[in-house]
């Protein structure tokens, strides 16, 4: 673009100066944005036929999604193996009555629900689930975890985002790997964080977005832009030249992706309106992000990979209450989730996972502190649903890690190892998790 | 010219430690004093670099180290527009026990009060240092009755902000706040196991969360050289720290027949000082510990010069929190009179905050914040909703954080928004060519840094 300076806007330029003048210290106008303004006054009246370039329309593209339940999420409560005598032994309190059980107070939670699957229980705040259990979208994955033995949820989220248990130096999160290694290479929004800042899963990708509402991505029509979606699209390209050029690579990098992003999302879910309003999502930050991140899927945007988390699983007092409580609030949001996909969910597979377990045995406050295994859950059309995959390491205490905690058989890697195969077509398992010797989970995920 | 006491501290420094090998050009008059507002403030407004010019870098410095020596009362006048920082923790929690819904009434009084501060008040450092040390010490307004208790725990961290680290600890240790929010208050020793197994007992026994994390977060850091035994050892020590009433007037109460009066070990040491003391030796031990030194010392040199902690100036900060018993002040002098705090590679290395960017917005146009309502909003909608970090590790301090797409977008709105005035209870009003101005000044990639 040719930059004009009209006398016109260089007269009303001095009045913008001087305020300028006066927020940098009676420094000069930097040039850069003498230059913007100057654009400003051009496109001004111009119409904006600029389309982005859009990611082609073709065939449904197959998504793998990360749902990071932060905070060390009780997977002894959500899954329970009631069949273990030393359960209710551990956990006088939390223990729930084995399906068809009665209940054991008037508040609490009422039994375990029947998954057909020896010895385990669903939670029952977990109801919502059970179609998804019997359709055979769901599976569970138990005695899963991180090969590192930290308790610190700081630690052990960033080992599982790194994709390297042990190893903090790890340069990009195992979702940055995963993308690199997706069949038909990269397009654009083919990674996606819903999420207020870019997960550690996502380090390494400059072209990973991460935003938690669309609203988050509508820049409002400068001064004298006319209103609406033209003027915001005015405003964007504005600020778009703006951060072409910046010095800045972190700030550049970011603002590449965004301004590429805001104009396709901004059309392309307007028409959706977001959807999913009959899916029964929870009006939880859960609820919201699932709502998105299904109408990503839906308006085939050229999503591949995507990051959502929820957290509120650290219960270390009176557990029962709160993590029925956001267990009901997690259930909900992946049943709407699933509805909502409706056939898409072929294309499918969520991977929800957690840091760490909890302690086997309740501690001084009705609650649990942090320990090692715990469960996963899989969703999706390919998943061998209505089974939990895994070997049980058992609770007796010779089989306890470190004699306290439920121990890890299946390393939480070949999960997602299965998953990114399938879905992405990242088979290199080295270089996914580089380091890991072990195994992809056999018949988790079909191809 | 160059303010002659950091140039004798920085030439001083740089001759004990080796000059550095740093070819780039030392900075000028006027970035030092855009360097120094940036990181001591939430930002400039057009006065403070008036006065900053004219008074020098060292007494600036002086000035803002000494909050008490500084007349605030255009603030507090603001401020008493919050009811919630005036009451009593007993009467907020009372509410809150009473009334459905007051929790959301305490938290956006006490977001509105917070985003006040950082944009209007003339004791700055202390606010920068109280926004860090929250969130060092942090805690989640969304857990039980917790939001009742922030007002005090807000005021305690502050009054403390420049003080001693270890006075810090022990009021952070003491509150209510903490005591809840890290479940100690429900930690107590179990009883013997002969004794018969009945509801009561089962109500007994250690909660590991605020062991945990006082030596992860608060003291030592996750590498500081403890153990899963020291953390029990010190789960321990604190069994008894706890809330009395907790829901009509939380207060800490030790209760000796909570804690568990056996022998401890924490970190090699014996600790025998029984009841009570146990968990004042501990906080002691911690205090003191040059892992915490390090650790808090690093945190420090991220905040105020670049996230890409130089070592050296690590090394030196954490010698003095030694040498002064952890005084906060004298830590804060060792890094704004280092060399590697004036160098050109610290200058613009740290992105702003949200809450950050916000004020320092509001600040930069010298705008009249009459409700900052709004203004907490924005803060949210980029990030970072104040107070309601539910993670003992609080936000972030490094650059990718507050950069992501959607955060991008939602601060050059802010900026547009501000500049057409469409920031509700900001007073901004400009000619549409000076909002543009504004508008691409705020919202350039250049300001997103500080």
């Amino acid at each position: 673009m040719t930059v004009r300076t009209p006398a016109t806007s260089r007269r009303a330029f001095l009045k913008g100066g001087a305020v300028l003048g006066a927020m940098l210290g009676g420094g000069v106008v930097p040039g850069f944005i003498r230059r913007a303004l100057a654009a400003i006054e051009d496109d001004m009246g111009d119409t904006l036929g600029r389309s982005p370039d859009g990611v082609p329309a073709g065939a449904r593209r197959k998504v793998l999604a990360f749902l990071f339940l932060r905070g060390a999420l009780d997977g002894l409560e959500a899954v329970a193996p009631y069949g273990e005598s030393r359960l209710a032994e551990l956990r006088p309190d939390l223990a729930l009555p084995a399906p068809g059980g009665e209940r054991k107070s008037d508040t609490g939670p009422g039994a375990l629900l029947d998954l057909g699957a020896s010895g385990f229980g669903l939670h029952p705040s977990l109801e919502p689930l059970l179609p998804l259990w019997r359709e055979g979208t769901l599976a569970v994955v138990h005695a899963v975890g991180l090969s590192d033995a930290t308790r610190s949820h700081f630690d052990a989220q960033d080992f599982l985002e790194l994709g390297t248990p042990g190893l903090k130096s790890t340069r990009d999160g195992w979702m940055a790997r995963a993308a690199a290694q997706a069949a038909g290479g990269r397009s654009r929004l083919d990674a996606i964080a819903v999420a207020p800042r870019v997960p550690r899963s996502f380090r390494g990708d400059p072209s990973a977005l991460a935003f938690s509402s669309v609203d988050q991505l509508r820049i409002r029509p400068v001064a004298g832009m006319p209103g609406g979606p033209r003027g915001r699209a005015l405003a964007r390209q504005t600020f778009q030249a703006l951060y072409e050029n910046a010095a800045d690579p972190l700030v550049a990098a970011s603002a590449k992706e965004a301004f590429a992003a805001a104009d396709f999302l901004e059309h392309k879910l307007a028409e959706l309106g977001h959807g999913g309003g009959e899916a029964g999502y929870p009006d939880s930050p859960v609820g919201k992000s699932l709502r998105l991140l299904a109408a990503l899927i839906r308006s085939d945007v050229g999503l591949r990979i995507a990051f959502a988390e929820v957290g509120g699983w650290d219960t270390h007092a009176q557990q029962q209450g709160t993590l029925s409580r956001h267990l009901a609030d997690l259930g909900k949001a992946l049943a709407a989730f699933r509805a909502d996909l409706g056939n898409s969910i072929e294309e499918v597979t969520l991977v929800a996972a957690t840091e760490f377990g909890r302690t086997v045995r309740q501690n001084g406050s009705a609650g649990t502190d942090h320990g090692h295994g715990s469960v996963a859950f899989v969703v999706g059309g390919r998943v061998a649903g209505g089974k939990v995959h895994g070997r049980w390491p058992g609770l007796d205490d010779d089989q306890l890690f470190e004699g306290r905690d439920l121990a890890v058989t299946t390393d939480l890697r070949s999960v997602l190892a299965a998953a990114a195969a399938v879905q992405l077509g990242a088979t290199d398992v080295s270089r996914l998790f580089p380091g890991y010797t072990g195994i992809v989970l056999p018949g988790l995920v079909g191809v | 010219m160059r303010p002659a006491i950091v140039t004798a501290t920085c030439l001083a420094v740089a001759c004990a430690h080796g000059a550095r090998n740093d070819v780039t050009p030392p900075l000028l008059e006027r970035e030092q004093n855009e360097h120094l507002l940036s990181r001591a403030t939430f930002g400039a407004r057009p006065q403070d670099r008036e006065r900053l010019a004219r008074i020098g870098v060292a007494a600036f410095l002086d000035e803002q180290l000494h909050p008490e020596r500084i007349e605030d009362g255009a603030l507090e006048a603001q401020l008493a527009k919050f009811p919630v920082l005036e009451r009593s923790t007993a009467d907020l929690a009372q509410d809150m026990a009473d009334e459905r819904g007051m929790r959301r009434d305490l938290v956006t009084q006490l977001a509105q009060a917070k985003v006040m501060r950082a944009v209007a008040s003339e004791r700055q450092l202390q606010e920068v240092m109280a926004d860090f040390w929250f969130n060092h010490f942090n805690v989640f307004a969304g857990k039980m009755n917790e939001a009742a208790l922030l007002p005090a725990y807000e005021r305690e961290i502050r009054e403390r902000a420049l003080g001693r680290f270890g006075d810090l600890l022990a009021a952070t240790a003491h509150s209510p706040a903490m005591l809840i929010y890290l479940d100690n208050w429900r930690s107590s020793a179990p009883l013997p196991p002969r004794a018969r197994a009945t509801a009561a007992r089962r109500k007994r026994g250690l909660n590991e969360n605020y062991a945990r994390e006082l030596l992860e977060l608060h003291t030592l850091g996750v590498d500081g050289g403890y153990t899963q035994a020291d953390v029990i050892e010190v789960a321990r020590c604190f069994t008894g720290w706890t809330v009395a009433e907790e829901k009509t007037d939380p207060r800490f109460v030790f209760r000796p027949g909570m804690h568990d009066p056996g022998v401890k070990r924490v970190l090699g040491q014996e600790i025998a000082a029984g009841g009570q003391g146990d968990g004042e030796a501990v906080l002691d031990l911690l205090a003191h510990h040059p892992s915490t030194a390090r650790f808090v010392s690093r945190k420090l040199v991220k905040k105020f010069v670049s996230d890409d902690a130089p070592e050296a100036l690590v090394q030196r900060a954490a010698e003095t929190f030694l040498r002064t018993d952890g005084d906060i002040r004298s830590v804060l002098r060792t890094l704004f009179e280092s060399p590697e705090f004036w160098s050109r590679r610290a200058l613009r290395a740290k992105v702003r905050s949200p809450l950050e960017l916000v004020a320092g917005s509001v600040r930069a146009l010298g705008a009249r914040v009459d409700d900052p309502a709004a203004l907490a909003r924005a803060v949210a909608r980029m990030g970072e909703p104040l107070f309601a970090a539910q993670a003992p590790t609080g936000y972030p301090d490094d650059a990718a954080a507050w950069l992501s797409a959607g955060a991008l977008l939602a601060r050059i709105d802010f900026a547009v928004a501000l500049s057409r005035g469409q920031v509700e209870g900001v007073a901004v009003d400009l000619d549409p060519v000076a909002a543009r101005a504004v508008a691409l000044s705020l919202g350039s990639p250049e300001a997103q840094r500080r």
